[in-house]
């Protein structure tokens, strides 16, 4: 009964001094991130392969060749100390970090890293291609992933160019996991996989304190980390589901970061004297792709002249101002060989005109588009351009996965939809969107673009295939950027924009980057004066 | 029954005695077969429910592997992950696992987590629970009396007036006021806590000193006597609850004022007042205590209601409420997160029910 009285009381001394129990301040060895973190489906890093479970992992594990946010593109030594080739080009060598512990205390050894790649590859999750395109698999990866002492052996398949090989190693499913702490937690030889699902066990800058999903995740500061200790004790990253909600939050100074304003919340707050706005170009594509199992979107006119029926300009002068530029070709900004060509622009007459030639008479087609506000807008504003031109469109619209699941089983006509690089390396996209090893309906290869598309991709093929074993960046970056232009004239792509990330923060806060357009966030050289 | 009893003790002597022994074992019969014909009429019900959820979310075009693997994974990922959820089994066979692993107290994990249900569910409940329950607070307090007011009123300005404040909670979208309350109360005065259950300087103690006990913020901070946590929790809660305790003050107003003028055209009314009896207490006892028993179940209903979560007030708060969790879980379809949230919800429903009854008998002497 006391107690209930002093409940009662408490509360009624809180409604009165409501105003004074409002602290807006975050702590000052506290970085306070919102953001939508519900896209986390697991954090082992050997599956995790979503947004913001990628940005939690790059801070919880180290990898062995690392990018450095400071200057992103160039590979500094992570966990390897250093590196070296073979005169042949396959076998790798790697020479390990002296003195890096895990956050359980047990030294990081080679025979970590060498397990951890064995893995990912036996475990065959989703990221795991980006290990087992270098010819590794679940039977021979013991064979040719080997540690000796302070040296780790790999051996790849062909003789690759190295950048590529090590770009893939940057990848989260990369991640030199603790050996002895995933396997006290093994249970039926899944090598701890139940268990990391939910839990980590890295040697990264920050080992993760709690995470409750849909809700947040908190990071605490690794004080024996190899680089040394980060500046703040703790990284708080909560999930704001509502970008208007964010907004408010960082005016009042309840967080220091956030990540996902809209473009009219940025102009709202661009004359705060107390937030910094930074634009950062990442790696993600919107693109549209007409399935060429349809008649008559396989027709080249028509590929042509809706090419021709895409508001870009109109699109990102006005309702995608600030948060997508215009990019026409497969690989982003910021990749080697990327190139800049802008040969599409809205022209309905050139469109009517190629239309006529192709002499298909009327055409109706359905754009399948996720449930997504940008996507839906860019979607109407293609449906309307369509109709200029005497196309009648109808929009098809679902929850991510439902569209997607349409989209994989070549089930659309036209996508409208977003790609986002998997490594740093320009294979990642030139894998998908220009490479096709088999058309057919029976092979099944659901994961490439190029075969949702039934797109052969026969020029561009066998150009890909060489352009990863070219040895010399120079020759490699040229043929990048021939098989771009290829795909921009004949494929039934078009790619219409690169994501401009507006990273909104307190102007105390200094040092956060969300990884270009090649990586993922980095929470560890963050400061706060 | 009580006056077969009251007989049996008035004069019957021994074998009276011996009939009122007989009629205590029937009634007690009677009771252990209406308890037994409630607890089997609750298990179909749920086994319904869980059925029908079942094949629903088995119908909804939306492959739940697909939200796991994501876009990347290749055609053998997604077999060998169908597989080992056991959807290729037939829809009937999928059903009786899942009923036998909840028999064994097993909701199973879920998709979007990876986190068992229960712990998901543990979690996103009391968030939901402590809003939904101040939330009615605020419905009640503000709404009887304000229906009450209405009716007695009808059709002068006090009558008007909390029509036409009853119809703006009405018709005002939820997200709109939400919004509209966070710029003003929250982002302008600085009256209230923002966004989310409390302050990430708060949370962070909450994470690292609040052991949890309810899962409910102000409660266990509470209990653990951290009183900075317990003033800014609820600095947290008041916006939101205020926002949906306004649509059930609407609704329960309406219905209160439409219950009273029910009863103030009685005859007993008049009776009372004839008889001499204040105004107010013709009003508020004569009236009102009768008004009570279907104003109960309007309550109750509006209450269970929001314990199901709402989807819209919890996005713009930031609430990690239950509407959200299945919402989500809908759209990936995430079965075992839906299931487990359909039984919560289903128990909402019938404990609030019961509760209901139990309130009948307590106000109503002829329940009893």
């Amino acid at each position: 009964m006391m107690s209930l009285t002093r409940l009662a009381l408490a509360g009624c001394a809180a409604l009165a001094l409501g105003a004074t129990a409002v602290q807006a301040e975050t702590p000052a060895d506290t970085l306070v991130i919102a953001d939508k973190i519900d896209d986390i489906v697991s954090i082992d890093p050997a599956e995790s392969f979503e947004f913001s479970g990628n940005d939690m992992l790059n801070n919880v594990y180290d990898t062995l060749v690392e990018l450095d946010p400071s200057n992103l593109g160039p590979l500094v030594p992570g966990l390897a100390e250093s590196w070296s080739v073979s005169e042949d080009g396959k076998t790798y060598t790697f020479k390990m970090r002296d003195g890096a512990t895990f956050h359980s205390g047990n030294p990081v050894t080679a025979e970590d890293a060498a397990w951890s790649l064995q893995r990912a590859v036996k475990l065959n999750k989703t990221p795991a291609f980006i290990l087992t395109q270098f010819g590794f698999t679940p039977e021979n990866v013991d064979e040719v992933v080997t540690a000796d002492g302070d040296t780790l052996t790999i051996t790849v398949d062909k003789p690759y160019a190295p950048s590529f090989f090590y770009s893939a190693l940057t990848a989260v499913v990369a991640s030199v996991v603790d050996k002895q702490v995933a396997l006290e937690h093994e249970a039926d030889g899944d090598f701890g996989y139940e268990w990391l699902k939910t839990n980590t066990a890295g040697s990264g800058a920050y080992s993760l304190r709690a995470w409750k999903p849909n809700e947040n995740y908190v990071l605490e500061a690794n004080d024996n980390y190899w680089r040394g200790a980060p500046t703040m004790k703790r990284v708080f990253v909560r999930h704001v589901p509502e970008p208007a909600t964010q907004r408010l939050l960082l005016e009042r100074g309840d967080i220091d970061i956030a990540r996902k304003l809209t473009p009219v919340d940025i102009e709202g707050v661009r004359g705060n004297p107390d937030i910094n706005i930074n634009d950062e170009l990442r790696g993600r594509i919107m693109y549209v792709a007409l399935n060429q199992t349809r008649e008559p979107l396989n027709n080249p006119k028509v590929v042509e002249a809706i090419k021709h029926l895409i508001d870009y300009d109109g699109m990102a002068n006005s309702f995608l101002k600030g948060n997508y530029v215009v990019h026409q070709a497969f690989l982003p900004q910021g990749f080697l060989g990327a190139i800049d060509d802008k040969p599409y622009s809205l022209d309905v007459e050139k469109a009517k005109a190629l239309l006529e030639e192709a002499g298909v008479g009327d055409i109706e087609i359905k754009i399948f588009v996720r449930n997504d506000q940008d996507r839906l807008e860019m979607a109407q504003s293609f449906q309307n351009t369509l109709a200029q031109a005497g196309i009648k469109a109808e929009l098809r619209t679902g929850t991510g996965k439902e569209v997607l699941g349409e989209y994989r089983s070549r089930n659309h006509d036209i996508y409208l939809g977003a790609w986002g690089p998997d490594y740093s390396d320009p294979h990642t996209n030139a894998d998908t969107f220009a490479k096709n090893p088999d058309n057919s309906p029976e092979a099944q290869l659901t994961g490439v673009l190029a075969w949702r598309n039934a797109y052969p991709a026969a020029a561009e093929t066998p150009m890909t295939n060489a352009a990863v074993l070219e040895r010399d960046t120079e020759k490699r970056r040229a043929m990048y950027e021939e098989i771009q232009r290829i795909h921009q004239a004949n494929s039934p792509f078009a790619p219409m924009f690169q994501l401009i990330e507006q990273v909104a923060s307190r102007n105390n806060v200094d040092g956060f980057n969300a990884g270009g357009s090649i990586h993922s966030a980095f929470y560890w050289p963050v400061t706060k004066n | 029954m009580s006056d077969a009893d009251g007989l049996g003790r008035r004069g019957f002597g021994r074998r009276a005695v011996a009939a009122g022994s007989g009629i205590r074992r029937a009634r007690l019969s009677r009771l252990l077969i209406g308890t037994t014909r409630t607890l089997i009429s609750l298990a179909i019900t749920f086994l319904g429910l869980l059925l029908i959820t079942f094949i629903i979310g088995r119908v909804v075009p939306i492959d739940p592997v697909l939200a796991i693997v994501g876009e990347r994974a290749s055609q053998a990922q997604i077999e060998e992950v169908r597989e080992q959820l056991g959807l290729n089994e037939p829809l009937m066979t999928q059903f009786a696992y899942y009923i036998w692993d909840v028999l064994h107290g097993d909701f199973g994990k879920s998709l979007m987590t990876a986190k068992p249900v229960i712990d998901d569910i543990g979690r996103f409940f009391p968030a939901t629970l402590e809003l939904a329950t101040l939330a009615t607070l605020v419905g009640v307090f503000l709404g009887v009396p304000g229906g009450v007011i209405a009716a007695v009123n009808q059709g002068r300005w006090p009558d008007q007036v909390i029509r036409v404040v009853g119809l703006f909670g009405y018709s005002m979208p939820v997200f709109w006021l939400g919004l509209m309350g966070l710029l003003i109360f929250y982002g302008e005065l600085g009256w209230v806590g923002g966004p989310g259950r409390l302050d990430a300087t708060y949370e962070l103690m909450y994470e690292y000193d609040v052991p949890t006990v309810t899962g409910a913020v102000l409660i266990d901070s509470a209990l653990a006597g951290a009183w900075d946590i317990f003033r800014n929790a609820l600095s947290h809660v008041i916006l939101p609850s205020l926002v949906l305790g306004y649509f059930s003050m609407a609704y329960i107003s309406r219905m209160t004022r439409s219950f009273m003028l029910e009863q103030l055209g009685q005859e007993y009314i008049t009776t009372a007042r004839v008889k001499g009896a204040p105004e107010w207490r013709v009003v508020w006892v004569h009236a009102l205590g009768n008004v009570l028993i279907p104003l109960i179940t309007v309550i109750a209903l509006s209450y269970a209601s929001l314990l199901e979560g709402s989807v819209l007030t919890e996005t713009v708060f930031a609430w990690p409420g239950l509407g959200l969790y299945i919402t989500n879980a809908l759209f990936s379809a995430d079965m075992n997160a839906v299931l487990g949230g359909t039984v919560v919800v289903g128990l909402v429903f019938i404990s609030l029910n019961l509760l209901s009854d139990l309130l009948y008998r307590v106000v109503d002497p002829r329940a009893r």
